[in-house]
């Protein structure tokens, strides 16, 4: 149940061109990690990386239960789950596309129709239960991922611009959402967001990607008040764009 | 134009007569064209998954074979399985020649292609983000890709009904390979291209409008079945 994860020298390129570079981040337990950086500079591949759905090509993602190191098996990877920014709902009902990791699981019916009811219920999407995933708003969609992959309970759970289609007051709530699976679930979030009074809001650590290189990741008020590297403070002070 | 009219009448007769001989070329044509259909899907679709999903040597080429058999002349498929099923073909000791099974032979050869061809490109039009959110939630490399599968369904229906309809329409190979032998491989299209040939109306008239009820049913059919698969 202390399933820890840490990126030792991460690099990874497409086409010849390198997308992440050297990358090294130690993820405690329990906390909220949100990385931030321009458009581009690597985030969503660094969490598919670290979420296993892809090889890096040079470079270790470690995950370690206790003093015990799990490689990737599909029993680590039950218990780590992505949350894509758009896309990969199923052409199926809001409640089979919630329902669909847990009945993987071989979770029996009736504790699958509670899970799945709660979790809609706390995104807002309890109404919609029967109606078409590919049917629903952006938003509604968004929604919907993260609802799916919480009714998984995951340790580690990795997010892509999580409230990026979400209007303010459905945001705040994910927001609170996200807050109370740390404090109540001790559970480890990772998350890609362009909104950095989201990140002060949320983040107990700040990590600032750029060009696909880690250059700063520090505890977030250290991060804002006192940013080490000159880069971060243009960033931070919106003077970086890709 | 009296002839079209006295065929006409005839038809109507025979149909609602219950002809016994209209209705044994019916049964025959949906048992021959419903158990090649049946073996088209059972092999097709494996392979179409299989290239759909997978990539590996010599995938290029298949898809090319398979749209390639996908047009070819049925006429050109029966030649061919007449020639392996003859007497002295490689299969000829299996004594098929002339029996219902060589049509349900050369049926299947003429739609797996089909089944194939489109099922394949059905699953690969499924966005790869379907195959990744499956493996996030848990699935397991053959999990997710049934997942996968599963998304392109409409579009697998689509291609085992389009298998259908070539399969009924089919006159050329069947005619080669089953001889149209009456009450034993005569189905609907090889009757109509021959009875009119010998200028008998009535019957060749009465099946044509049953395979055009039955084209107009599969059409339906088809509309219905794309129509659900679009959702928005
Ligand atoms: N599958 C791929 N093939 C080729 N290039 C890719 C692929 N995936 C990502 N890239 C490239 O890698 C770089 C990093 O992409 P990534 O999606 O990780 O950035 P990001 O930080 O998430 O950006 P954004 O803030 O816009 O979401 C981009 O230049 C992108 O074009
Ligand atoms: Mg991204």
């Amino acid at each position: 149940m202390d399933l820890r994860l840490s990126l030792s020298h991460i690099t990874k390129s497409y086409n010849s061109k390198v997308v992440l570079n050297n990358c090294s981040i130690a993820f405690e337990r329990g906390r909220i990690y949100c990385i931030i950086g321009p458009n581009g500079s690597g985030k969503s591949t660094l969490l598919r990386i670290s979420a296993l759905l892809e090889q890096a090509d040079k470079g270790e993602v470690i995950f370690h239960d206790g003093d015990r190191r799990l490689y990737g098996s599909i029993e680590l990877r039950r218990r780590i789950t992505l949350v894509f920014p758009k896309g990969g709902l199923f052409n199926t009902t809001v409640f089979n596309n919630s329902a669909y990791g847990l009945s993987l699981r071989k979770i029996d019916r009736k504790d699958i129709k509670k899970k799945v009811e709660a979790v809609l219920k706390g995104v807002g999407l309890f109404d919609k239960m029967n109606q078409n995933a590919l049917t629903l708003s952006s938003g509604e969609a968004q929604r919907l991922a993260l609802a799916r992959a919480l009714a998984l309970e995951p340790d580690i759970l990795f997010l892509d611009e999580p409230t990026a289609s979400l209007d303010p007051g459905s945001g705040i709530i994910i927001e609170n959402i996200i807050n109370n699976l740390r404090k109540k679930r001790h559970m480890t979030i990772i998350m890609a967001t362009h909104n950095l009074f989201q990140v002060q809001r949320l983040a107990d650590e700040a990590i600032f990607l750029y060009n696909g290189e880690v250059v700063e990741t520090a505890n977030v008020k250290d991060f804002f008040k006192n940013p080490k590297d000159e880069r971060t403070l243009q960033f931070i002070n919106g003077e970086i764009i890709y | 134009m009296e002839i079209i009219f006295a065929g006409l009448q005839q038809a109507i007769y025979l149909i609602l007569a219950f002809d016994r001989e209209l209705y044994s070329i019916i049964f025959l044509s949906l048992k021959v064209s419903g158990s090649a259909l049946l073996l088209a899907a059972l092999i097709g679709l494996p392979i179409g998954s299989l290239i759909g999903l997978k990539r590996f040597f010599g995938r290029d080429f298949i898809i090319s074979l398979l749209n390639t058999f996908m047009g070819l002349p049925p006429v050109v498929v029966g030649l061919v399985f007449y020639l392996i099923l003859s007497r002295s073909g490689p299969l000829g000791f299996m004594g098929l020649l002339y029996t219902p099974w060589a049509m349900v032979i050369v049926q299947t050869a003429l739609a797996m292609p089909i089944v194939a061809a489109l099922s394949h490109s059905s699953i690969i039009g499924v966005d790869d983000i379907v195959r990744k959110s499956a493996i996030t939630l848990g699935a397991t490399p053959a999990q997710a890709a049934l997942k996968v599968i599963m998304e392109a369904r409409y579009g697998i229906m689509a291609a085992i009904i389009a298998a259908f309809g070539r399969v009924t329409a089919e006159v050329g190979a069947i005619l080669i390979v089953g001889g149209n032998i009456a009450g034993y491989t005569r189905v609907m299209t090889t009757t109509i291209a021959l009875e009119t040939d010998k200028g008998n109306f009535e019957l060749a008239i009465s099946l044509g409008i049953i395979l055009i009820s039955i084209a107009l049913c599969i059409n339906i059919l088809f509309h219905f079945v794309q129509k659900r698969g679009i959702v928005k």
